[in-house]
């Protein structure tokens, strides 16, 4: 079994599972996320809590898997939103050329000096955290990304044959980008899909550590973190539980990425 | 015998390129390999510098000086490349690196093998541009690659490989990358360092045209096997088999009359 | 020549004063009045209206913004809202933690991957190369400020090797700002590593296979030596554009650890002045950053063009 082989189980494996616990806990969790019960504060991993108790003693567990609706809803929403906008700018940008392709570059540029913590500090002052303050610091980002690679994409595929033969039977740009670019290139915009997702969820996490995320009582793991702080001697479960939660699933969303990668591109898989 | 090379057999994986090559050669002799490429002729060249891919199998003998190079430790190996065997490649835009001085890639084996100081390598090298006939060498020999001509940088090719005044080149396509004019320049200097050095030469070429410039003997192969393999004047006066004729018939008429005048 | 370089500069300012204009309507555009925060809510209108008055609130918004770059460029970046003192001093002494802490992560970054990407690359495929990879895996998807936790967790509070956060000063030869450093540049290092590994590998792979190298072969040397002679100098190039790309990371990480770890740097202070509406700090500080990441991805194609030869002369 090859490597991209082994990358793409794993990967699939671990997404589907983190997803799968992310709508489970829409409609179950072992307790409730947000009851407290003081008597059972900061107890390590047992058998009734497998992942232990907080500081007011909620089960740990049940908040991770709340948290996995948080985390991957508001990074699939940005990375969506960001991966669509990027894609329109960098297939616009190759079909029309020129200065088109020029502004968007400048505003690629423009955009990308803002990392997701420092637009989210703007838009914080703008707006007050919250969901939409993440989703938006965090698509902003993701713009430049896939434009600058779906218009690198789109460019290789406006110099075929086929192409050259759509346009002399007269199609206009937007259709043949619609008809014969954008399916081709979206075997890379997937791929990407999958790697950013991983990304906003680390991005997502660090603004709710910071307390620019979802405001309490939404669970969230990057909050969850920022939590355990305070107890870091005492109760170190509190630390790990989240870590691993944010750790794991970006690992099996760029584990699938690059698996999806090397599926697509096979000359890259058997250098790999 | 410097050089030979007894029923050498080349494999990649399960498919073979070579099916039993034998062939000698002397010093101050040169030996021109003629074949369509995929011939094989590439390969017998990396296998006699023991630089066959790892993926390779390699069986036969190469004998050079007595040794079998197949056999040999990859120490000594690296004693005998440069140093004793040179060699010169096809394509003289990659085959340098493109992030140092060429005076710095010249002197770099003298540096290796001879243990001489930056500054005495670079005076050798210095010496060995003038040698292959690089203009200017004073200027040049601070220059990257892709500041230099084709041409000249497949002179700093030939002085990369001359610089340890190798007993045996092997020059895999010298010229073809070259334009025609350039070619017969750099012929002529391989020939020159043949007698005047003493070394022998392996030509390389798909052209028996420019086999037939310099060549004492020849050697034709055909999908990894030996056609016709001695002297050039008989193999391509009346050649003995019918691929060497065709591979002569490909040739424009007006080079195939000069071939009469070929030594 | 000159001419794609000066447009190239020209765009750069473009770009830069566009970066400028974004940063400054979002914060006009937000709530809280700096008069009022200096203030406090119960002070009379006509003092408010004179503090605006003094601050140049009441001016066009183009003035203003006018006034602001003026500002930037002279070095004069106006008063804090809360700390009552000059911004260009306090980022100035901010810029005294955060710039040592992401120097040293950077340098620990390549220190780690480029030998480890070589390694991983000059054998393929075994035990050294899996290992590369299962570290350049976990170390980009593990997150920063979580590293730091468990460094906390492990070298502070256990083995105490190390303090657990805050900053004494660059007083007493260094050595305490340095021991207070070491476990935030780590945090901040590790997953810049990763990165830095996988595209290490990935280029040290792809100049292996080049023609060059079997010329420097045939010149004999050994494979280890034309690994670090031929090679790996080649290779180095896509790594300095990763290191460029990977500064607003490295600069939202610094936000991040400096946060787990106490340190008064300029990821600090801009979160500071975000929670008390300091926002005269907060649009210089997400000014300096952005002209950081711009800057340096000019700088990293410039320095691009002096590592490959091919390319001098031309940008």
């Amino acid at each position: 079994m090859s490597r991209w082989h082994i990358s793409l189980i794993l990967g699939g494996v671990i997404t589907v599972l983190v997803a799968g616990a992310a709508l489970v806990s829409r409609i179950w969790t072992p307790a409730d996320p947000t009851a407290m019960d003081i008597m059972a504060r900061l107890q390590a991993p047992n058998a009734a809590h497998w992942f232990g108790t907080d500081q007011i003693g909620r089960d740990v567990l049940s908040i991770i898997m709340a948290g996995a609706w948080t985390s991957l809803g508001i990074a699939v929403v940005a990375t969506a939103i960001g991966g669509a906008l990027g894609t329109l700018l960098g297939v616009t940008a190759a079909a029309r050329g020129g200065r088109t392709e020029r502004l968007v570059m400048s505003l690629n540029g423009v955009l990308f000096a803002f990392p997701p913590i420092l637009s989210a500090i703007l838009l914080g002052a703008l707006l007050g955290p919250g969901a939409v303050t993440a989703i938006t610091a965090i698509g902003c980002f993701m713009v430049p990304v896939f434009a600058r690679i779906s218009r690198a994409a789109a460019i290789q595929n406006w110099a075929r044959d086929y192409i050259a033969a759509a346009r002399m039977a007269g199609k206009s740009d937007a259709r043949i980008t619609a008809e014969h670019v954008l399916p081709n290139i979206m075997p890379q915009i997937i791929v990407q899909l999958a790697i950013q997702t991983g990304l906003a969820i680390l991005s997502e996490a660090g603004l709710s550590f910071l307390g620019m995320g979802v405001s309490p009582p939404t669970p969230s793991w990057g909050r969850m973190l920022s939590e355990s702080q305070t107890f870091l001697g005492s109760a170190p479960h509190l630390v790990l539980a989240p870590g691993l939660a944010i750790a794991i699933t970006v690992l099996g969303l760029n584990l699938l990425g690059d698996g999806l990668r090397d599926l697509t591109d096979p000359r890259r898989g058997q250098r790999a | 015998m410097m050089l030979e090379i007894r029923d050498l057999r080349v494999t990649f994986g399960n498919r073979q390129v070579l099916h039993g090559i034998d062939l000698s050669l002397e010093r101050g002799r040169t030996l021109g390999v003629v074949g369509e490429s995929g011939s094989g002729k590439s390969v017998m060249a990396l296998a006699v510098m023991g630089l066959l891919p790892g993926t390779a199998q390699a069986t036969g003998r190469i004998g050079f000086d007595g040794r079998d190079i197949l056999t040999m430790p990859e120490r000594d190996l690296c004693r005998l490349r440069g140093n004793r065997i040179g060699m010169i490649f096809q394509e003289p835009m990659t085959a340098l690196n493109p992030a140092m001085r060429i005076g710095a890639q010249i002197a770099e084996g003298l540096i290796l093998h001879q243990s001489m100081s930056r500054h005495d390598a670079r005076k050798r090298a210095l010496d060995l541009m003038q040698m292959v006939r690089i203009a200017r060498a004073t200027e040049r020999i601070d220059s990257f690659p892709h500041e230099l001509s084709g041409g000249q940088r497949q002179r700093v090719g030939i002085a990369m490989a001359l610089a340890m005044k190798p007993d045996l080149l092997i020059a895999d396509e010298p010229t073809t990358a070259l334009d025609v004019t350039v070619q017969a320049r750099i012929l002529d200097i391989l020939d020159d360092l043949v007698s005047d050095l003493g070394i022998a030469l392996m030509l390389i070429s798909h052209d028996p045209g420019v086999i037939a410039r310099i060549a004492d003997n020849t050697l034709v192969m055909y999908r990894g096997t030996m056609i016709e393999h001695g002297p050039t004047e008989r193999i391509l006066r009346s050649p003995g088999h019918d691929y060497t004729r065709s591979l002569l018939d490909a040739m424009p008429r007006r080079v195939r009359e000069t071939l009469g005048d070929a030594p | 020549m000159i001419p794609t370089r000066l447009r190239r500069l020209a765009a750069a300012l473009l770009m830069l004063l566009v970066t400028s204009l974004v940063i400054f309507l979002a914060i006009e555009a937000a709530p809280g009045d700096p008069a009022e925060i200096m203030l406090g809510t119960s002070a009379q209108a006509d003092t408010l209206a004179a503090l605006r008055s003094q601050l140049g609130l009441d001016r066009p918004l183009m003035v203003r913004y006018a006034a602001w770059l003026g500002g930037v460029v002279t070095g004069d970046l106006g008063q804090s809202y809360t700390y009552g003192v000059p911004v260009a001093g306090l980022i100035a002494e901010r810029m005294l933690v955060t710039l040592p802490l992401t120097l040293m992560a950077t340098v620990l970054a390549v220190v780690v991957s480029v030998p480890l990407g070589v390694m991983a690359a000059a054998r393929p495929g075994r035990a050294g190369d899996g290992l590369a990879s299962v570290f350049a895996q976990m170390g980009i998807a593990v997150p920063n400020f979580w590293i730091g936790l468990l460094l906390i967790l492990g070298f502070a509070l256990k083995l105490r090797w190390f303090p657990t956060g805050g900053f004494p000063g660059w007083g007493d030869a260094g050595i305490g700002a340095i021991r207070s450093l070491v476990l935030p540049a780590i945090a901040l290092a590790i997953p810049q590593a990763a990165v830095l590994t996988r595209v290490t590998r990935a280029a040290v792979l792809d100049i292996a296979s080049e023609d060059f190298v079997r010329t420097a072969r045939a010149k004999g040397l050994s494979r280890r030596r034309a690994l670090w002679r031929h090679v790996v100098p080649n290779a180095l190039l896509p790594v300095v554009t990763m290191l460029g790309l990977q500064i607003p990371f490295l600069i939202s990480g610094a936000v991040l650890v400096e946060n787990v770890f106490n340190l008064p740097g300029i990821g600090t202070l801009a979160y500071q002045a975000l929670s008390q509406r300091d926002l005269i700090v907060v649009q210089n500080v997400v000014l300096l950053f952005a002209v950081i990441v711009l800057v340096v991805n000019a700088g990293t194609d410039a320095l691009y063009a002096r590592l490959d030869p091919r390319l001098r002369g031309r940008a």
